[in-house]
């Protein structure tokens, strides 16, 4: 038997990320006593560290590695760099937030690089099994993080149900996994591709599999009819793990669709197109219509999210690369505004309230209209109201639905987009032309706070204003 | 239908039987050892497809430990049976419609029209020599190192996370806890002191005359 040690380059990041991750955790039981934010501090030096190992090694080289369950492209880098980008928002809104409801630990962030680890694994995943441990890994550690408020009944509901259901969505997912390895007799995603290409497969089995797994990606994403999770545990999980998992694991859960549709399974992009379809106006749908009759803020911007998802979908379906270029623009897109949204929700989440309702919005103008602006800055974006950038994510991706010939569907994501238009409107009706309940001067909760959400929000017009840097990365890394 | 073919048909008939019971017994201690049943003829279905360590595997860690545990758990735990059951009735019809259709679809998808022997051959059986375990092992300390890794990752959160959700510090006025570190930097001579000092004597007591 010979055996060739695999080259570890391309891996760095991940490798010093698990390692620097397990001595944190070490770390953590020695100096938690002494120093509360020592944690917090070494996980924020830690993203930092492996944001910049990911830069020194960006490169547009395609370098496959570990007997081919690993991949290092562009693709791969850009998405680390966006979930590290990210996370270092999400830990700094988390830490105080944590105080204040009184569950800071250090493992909140030592399990969440650990979530981070498994992101990584998804976006880098070569083949089947490394993918799965991937997922496996990200999802436990979101499951525990939602529980960790043990005091708290609605979070630990949640929990169950992100678990249950997340459990159930695995098994589809290995279900399918397992039929695809049981028609093409491999694991890894460029032979499997390969024995589709060469025709020499049993289809049936094949498309048996394609079904399972997109049912199980529909489930990651959150993409109905398969989104039954996604409101009850946005709304009953403490808000700064909101924030957390209704922005980074999409975009994993992209890279994750990406992998297996197009790297994998190409040769099945008729089958899978219909599929999303069916997916994608659904989401659609129910992100446009269902969301209106939310009052709490959180489940709103979950059914916000369903139909963000719906566009996301859109852009595959598009089925070329620039079909998939612009689905992950508008993945990094809403992930940036979902930072915004849940994180004003986080800033200003007071004990024995958590300024998660719209009424809690009423009058916002008039106690606060710096942070009034800041979130008109959020819902317009959200609803894709030029200039900001929300508007470019949903043109370009609906430019290339039509380019691929789905025109119908193109009109139909505009009638839904108008739509979801009346909530978002809603929101900031409340902010500016409601009277206040009471007119007590609103602050976030710290000073930081407050310069980091409206930094968020400013990015958004910003960004809007000069789009092209943001899609040309998008365009170039696929 | 050779001695192999038979010895088949029966341990899945068992383990299928098994599962049947497993999902449909009421009471939940009676449906974890069904499942140990069905673990156990699996096994042995593993057995006649000479993966003689995937079997044993199977029994030592999904019998031996795991079911062990769950059923610990399982009569610890007071479950009101009849609650949850008292929805199954009223699921059954629903329930039996749709493993049915699920059934169909599956066998017409991987019955023998496509995993058939005209598909695929049956396997050679293997030499005397042959180790199953060293044909497991070998991908997976190879091939497989960086997946084995990340699978050693994915326990090491599992014990992160139970352990951040079961533990909860109580103030040392309820509960009492062990210090370690002083517990460990302990030595001889905090144990045990001498200290010098004269002698103490005790001083007669005076002898008092009894009146007589």
């Amino acid at each position: 038997m010979n055996f060739v040690i695999p080259s570890f380059a391309p891996a760095m990041p991940e490798i010093v990320l698990l390692v620097l991750t397990s001595l944190l955790l070490i770390a953590d039981t020695i100096w938690s006593k002494r120093f509360q934010f020592a944690t917090y501090y070494a996980a924020q030096v830690i993203l930092i560290v492996t944001a910049v190992l990911i830069f020194m090694s960006f490169s547009s080289e395609e370098v496959i590695t570990f007997n081919g369950s690993f991949i290092h492209d562009s693709f791969a880098d850009v998405m680390k760099l966006f979930i590290l980008l990210i996370t270092f928002a999400v830990f700094l809104f988390s830490r105080e937030y944590l105080l204040q409801k009184q569950f800071y630990k250090g493992e909140y962030f030592t399990l969440g690089l650990f979530s981070i680890l498994g992101m990584f694994v998804m976006v880098s995943a070569y083949n089947l099994i490394t993918m799965f441990i991937g997922l496996e890994i990200m999802s436990l550690s979101l499951y525990a993080m939602i529980a960790m408020r043990k005091d708290n009944q609605a979070a630990l509901e949640a929990a169950m149900k992100y678990f249950i259901l997340g459990a159930l969505a695995t098994g589809m997912m290995l279900y399918g996994f397992s039929m695809i390895y049981g028609a093409t007799g491999s694991v890894q995603f460029d032979t499997i591709s390969g024995v589709i290409a060469s025709g020499k497969v049993d289809s049936t089995v094949l498309s048996f599999g394609l079904v399972f797994v997109v049912i199980g990606l529909a489930f990651k994403l959150g993409a109905a009819p398969f989104h039954m999770w996604v409101p009850d545990v946005y709304q009953g999980a403490p808000s700064s793990i909101t924030l957390f998992l209704g922005t980074a694991p999409k975009i994993a859960a992209f890279a994750m669709m990406y992998r297996i549709l197009v790297d994998a399974l190409q040769g099945l992009s008729g089958e899978w197109q219909s599929l999303l379809i069916m997916l994608a106006v659904l989401s659609l749908i129910v992100g446009a219509v269902v969301a209106i009759v939310q009052d709490n803020l959180k489940r709103m911007l979950a059914y916000s999210g369903i139909g963000h998802v719906g566009f996301i979908l859109l852009g595959v379906i598009a089925a070329n690369p620039d079909g998939y270029s612009s689905a992950m623009f508008y993945t990094i897109v809403y992930a940036i505004t979902g930072v915004a949204g849940f994180g004003m929700i986080v800033a200003l989440a007071k004990i024995g309230n958590g300024f998660d309702k719209i009424a809690d919005f009423k009058g916002m103008n008039a106690r606060n209209p710096w942070l009034a602006l800041m979130f008109l800055f959020v819902m317009f974006s959200m609803a894709g109201i030029p200039p900001f950038i929300g508007f470019y994510a949903k043109i370009v991706v609906l430019e290339e639905v039509i380019n691929a010939g789905f025109v119908w569907l193109a009109v139909f994501a505009v009638i839904m987009s108008v739509i979801s238009t009346y909530y978002y409107l809603m929101v900031v009706k409340a902010m500016y032309f409601d009277a206040p309940e009471d007119s007590s001067k609103v602050e976030p909760m710290s000073n930081q706070l407050n310069i980091v959400v409206s930094i968020v929000a400013i990015s958004l017009l910003v960004l809007g204003l000069m789009p092209s840097s943001l899609i040309d990365l998008a365009y170039n890394s696929l | 239908m050779t001695f192999l073919e038979f010895i088949f048909y029966v341990l899945a008939t068992i383990a299928s039987i098994s599962a049947l019971m497993m999902i449909s017994v009421k009471n939940p201690v009676k449906a974890a050892l069904w499942l140990v049943l069905s673990f156990i003829a699996t096994a042995g279905v593993w057995l006649t497809a000479q993966a003689e360590f995937l079997g044993l595997v199977l029994i030592l860690v999904y019998v031996g430990a795991l079911m062990v545990l769950f059923l610990f758990v399982v009569m610890m735990l007071d479950i009101n049976v009849s609650q949850i059951k008292e929805k199954f009735a009223s699921y059954l019809p629903i329930g039996i419609l749709t493993s049915i259709a699920v059934f169909i679809i599956l066998y017409m998808v991987v019955g023998p029209g496509h995993f058939g022997l005209e598909k695929y051959l049956p396997p050679e059986p293997f030499s005397a020599g042959y180790s199953n375990t060293e044909a497991l092992a070998i991908p997976l300390y190879t091939e497989h190192a960086y997946a084995f890794i990340l699978a050693a990752v994915l326990l090491l959160v599992g014990i992160v996370a139970a352990i951040t959700l079961t533990l909860r510090r109580q103030s040392t006025t309820m509960v009492l806890y062990q210090d370690i570190d002083k517990q460990v930097k302990t030595n001889a001579k905090d144990r045990f002191k001498m200290v010098k000092m004269d002698a103490v004597v005790e001083h007669d007591i005076p002898k008092v005359e009894e009146d007589k």
